[in-house]
């Protein structure tokens, strides 16, 4: 095992477990910002383990789905944190075209989710699963444009190798490309993570939630495993932004690892930021926005194979 | 105007064999007129049983150009021509009667129940029911359609708030109609009060609405003294405008807070949730109670404000005032909050006069209406307020009922100021004259932070309660609530609740 590898392992082991805290580091913020003390850094992990001890309820009216969507929602994930280049560090099972293959990961758990919501037959629970396939349909032609921009700039077709596989020069060559693609995705990772403005994990009404009212009937292990699937699917988007901001410049992976994990507490901290200073949009919005962030992401390829220097 | 009612000013009683009992047809043809061509406006409408079974039905009627009430009874037996069906804003008072007394308003387009209780009397009601209903168990409108859809929220709520049972019917996101059911909060308060008042009284007032507990004691207080005849000292009447209006601060600032935690807007929903309790804390600060209770009673108040107090209130306030202002300031100037409101939850200026709203829902819409101007009694005669500054292009959206608020906010913050500086000497209590005076019949309006509260006391012959009518601000603007989701998303919902902060309890009674 190179040091390479070992450095992945590490990160991809300590990613997995830091995971909860992104929310609490956003959680803190907001607080900061309406000038209160806000909950501990760690109550993701109180709440996870709280939930961990207690049992489950289902309804007599729904099917196996209800019971299966939370731990193939998780699986999906973690089959994604194996092909993401944590920490800058080339992922040991990445292959040509895995970067797809990541995409639809995080297609198989929302949609997982979306049938469980759907199966419970609650009024509510359809309304969220509808919004959620409207905008993440929307969200993954996006997501997509992101990926073509990496595509063309380094030429590679797996994650590891299109995320790690730019240097510096990037910046200096196709330095407006890289800003929108930054701005595109940024957009695609709030849309994706179901943060303000386009969702809001913190309200109790019902008739606003999307994700949140996907997940109203679940409790105990079953919200457990939900609410840390959705830590780790908002670590790997901010991985892939992270990644997508930094070249892989440093000479040492040690360091490079180290300038990851800041970045990813950093991007959550930009998070929050966003979160404090602007109210929800109506849902008619949100549409719109998200294909600017498409918009954006076409722009930049446009941008780049006009002006840029192709690596 | 035609000399048809019976005139009396706010705050007065009369005997009761002075308000004219005429035909159904005249009573008709008057009260149209007024609501009609002088654009007046129902403050209560309400059934008194007589000894001959039949009912003595009544109007208070309120308008913006006349500091008088006008009062109008008919006599009805079991059923009559609805009201409803020239004049809108009776539907709700046809049906409250209908299911108080069992009186059927014949052609009324929507004759349900809206509080699922049984008859005051208990005879049948009019639907034939003399059990006691379940609340929220009846028929409601529905969609028919394969993509139309049904939306059921409540009684029970996710968070800490009061029992309401809200159906929307939709096509996708949006709603074509919401019928609201409420009833859940109902206590019998009417129904208690009669043969009174005894020691419960005061605390039923208080309670009626818990968040409207100044408006709603002084008002019962002001029927009391107009009943016994007594002459409030000036300084307890300016202790009841200041507390009042510092009810009104304080609850309108929590709903500009709790509107921008509707859109996710953090900064100003945290701070405004705090200093709503700075504003309740100087209602404790007087009395002793954050929402004013024991604070007003008959005959004056029931604490003093000293010297020293005024100087520290005065201070309290200078000091939370930037603050205030800061995080409101802060909420209005944001784009993305500016966008959620706009054009959201409209209800338009003749449909809101249609239906009767008051208060800030009415203001919104763009109708002139405020008692304390146009009914001014007690601190607001001794002190005039300045007329509300409408706020720039009402158009009754929810941006329209947050700005009326915001501005209502600066204006009577300056109006406590004023009193703080210069109360009037005396006393602050005087006892009663004598108990009520016989078969007479006294209303008072006070304009609640949410709209005029109006009661109605009617005395039998040994000066009990023979009727005692509590009607709440809240009563007029419910359908108000279902009428701006028309057409609106279903999302935004949550925002036009809001926007219209409406009381259960005070609607159910």
């Amino acid at each position: 095992m190179n040091s390479q590898t070992g450095c992945w392992a590490v990160s991809a082991l300590l990613s997995l477990l830091l995971a909860p805290l992104l929310p609490g580091i956003i959680n803190r913020v907001k607080a900061f910002f309406a000038g209160r003390r806000g909950p501990s850094f760690f109550q993701l992990y109180y709440d996870i383990a709280k939930l961990l001890k207690k049992g489950c309820v289902y309804s007599s009216t729904a099917t196996p789905i209800l019971r299966l969507a939370p731990a193939a929602g998780l699986a999906a994930l973690l089959a994604g944190v194996l092909l993401m280049p944590f920490g800058m560090n080339s992922s040991p099972f990445a292959f040509t075209g895995d970067i797809l293959l990541f995409i639809y990961l995080l297609g198989f758990s929302r949609i997982s989710g979306v049938l469980a919501a759907l199966d419970t037959g609650s009024s509510f629970e359809g309304m969220g699963a509808s919004r959620e396939m409207q905008f993440s349909a929307l969200a993954e032609g996006a997501f997509l444009a992101v990926t073509g921009f990496l595509v063309i700039l380094t030429g590679k077709f797996s994650l590891t190798e299109t995320l790690n596989g730019f240097t510096f020069g990037a910046w200096s060559y196709s330095g407006t490309a890289m800003l929108l693609i930054a701005a595109a995705f940024f957009l695609v990772m709030l849309a994706e993570s179901c943060r303000v403005p386009f969702d809001d994990p913190e309200t109790h009404l019902e008739l606003t939630m999307i994700h949140e009212a996907m997940i109203l009937d679940y409790g105990g292990p079953d919200l457990a495993l939900i609410l840390y699937g959705a830590s780790l699917k908002l670590w790997l988007l901010a991985s892939f932004f992270v990644l997508l901001i930094l070249p892989c410049g440093m000479t040492s992976t040690w360091l490079n690892t180290a300038i990851y994990f800041v970045s990813v507490g950093f991007t959550a901290v930009m998070i929050g930021v966003v979160e404090s200073v602007m109210a929800r949009f109506r849902f008619l919005k949100v549409p719109q926005f998200i294909n600017a962030a498409t918009a954006l992401a076409v722009l930049a390829i446009i941008f780049m194979i006009v002006f840029g220097e192709v690596a | 105007m035609n000399n048809t009612f019976l005139k009396i000013k706010n705050a007065t009683a009369a005997p009761l064999a002075s308000v004219p009992l005429v035909s159904f047809a005249e009573f008709r043809d008057a009260v149209k007129q007024a609501v009609q061509e002088h654009s007046m406006r129902v403050a209560s409408f309400f059934a008194m049983p007589e000894e001959n079974g039949d009912h003595r039905m009544t109007v208070v009627l309120c308008g913006d150009n006349t500091d008088l009430l006008y009062l109008l009874s008919f006599r009805a037996g079991r059923r009559y021509p609805a009201l409803t069906a020239d004049m809108p804003q009776f539907h709700w008072f046809e049906r409250e009667i209908a299911e108080q007394y069992g009186i059927v308003p014949e052609n009324h387009p929507w004759l349900k129940p809206i509080r699922f209780h049984r008859t005051l009397d208990n005879a049948p009601d009019a639907w034939g029911r003399t059990d006691a209903p379940t609340a929220g168990v009846t028929d409601y409108f529905r969609m028919q359609g394969t993509a139309a859809h049904e939306v059921a929220v409540g009684p029970v709520h996710a968070g800490v708030i009061e029992p309401g049972h809200f159906r929307f019917q939709c096509m996708g996101e949006n709603v074509y109609s919401l019928e609201i059911e409420l009833g859940y909060q109902h206590r019998g308060i009417e129904k208690m009060l009669l043969g009174g008042p005894d020691k419960k009284t005061q605390h039923f007032m208080e309670t009626a609405a818990g968040d409207t507990t100044v408006a709603s004691a002084t008002t019962y207080a002001r029927i009391m003294e107009a009943l016994c005849g007594c002459t409030v000292p000036g300084r307890a009447q300016a202790i009841r405008a200041l507390a009042l209006e510092l009810e009104r601060i304080a609850n309108h600032t929590g709903d500009c807070g709790a509107l921008a935690g509707d859109v996710a807007f953090l900064p100003t929903a945290s701070y405004c949730g705090r200093i709503r309790g700075e504003y309740l804390n100087m209602t404790a600060e007087i009395c002793g109670n954050r929402f004013g209770r024991n604070l007003v009673i008959p005959g004056g108040v029931q604490f003093d404000i000293p010297q020293t107090m005024s100087e520290k209130l005065l201070a309290w306030l200078d000091r939370i005032r930037p603050e205030l202002f800061h995080a409101l300031d802060l909420f209005f100037d944001t784009p993305s909050v500016l966008d959620r409101f706009e054009n959201t939850g409209t209800v338009s200026k003749e449909d809101a006069r249609a239906i009767g709203l008051v208060g800030v829902a009415g203001r919104a819409c763009g109708l002139g209406m405020d008692t304390r101007q146009s009914h001014p009694d007690g601190g607001y005669q001794l002190r005039p307020i300045q007329p509300l500054r409408p706020a720039n292009a009402l158009t009754g959206d929810v941006l329209s009922r947050a700005a009326v608020r915001y501005g209502e906010i600066r204006h009577s913050e300056r109006y406590v100021r004023d009193w703080l500086k210069a109360l009037p000497e005396g006393d602050v209590c005087t006892e009663l004259a004598s108990t009520p005076a016989p078969d007479m019949i006294a209303v008072a309006i006070t304009e609640a932070w949410r709209g005029e509260l109006c009661h109605t006391a009617v005395t039998d012959k040994n000066g009990k309660f023979r009727r005692y009518k509590i009607v709440d601000p809240s009563f007029h603007n419910w359908f108000g609530l279902a009428l701006a989701l028309r057409g609106q998303q279903i999302s935004d919902f949550p925002i036009c609740n809001k926007s219209f902060n409406l009381s259960y309890c005070g609607h159910d009674l």
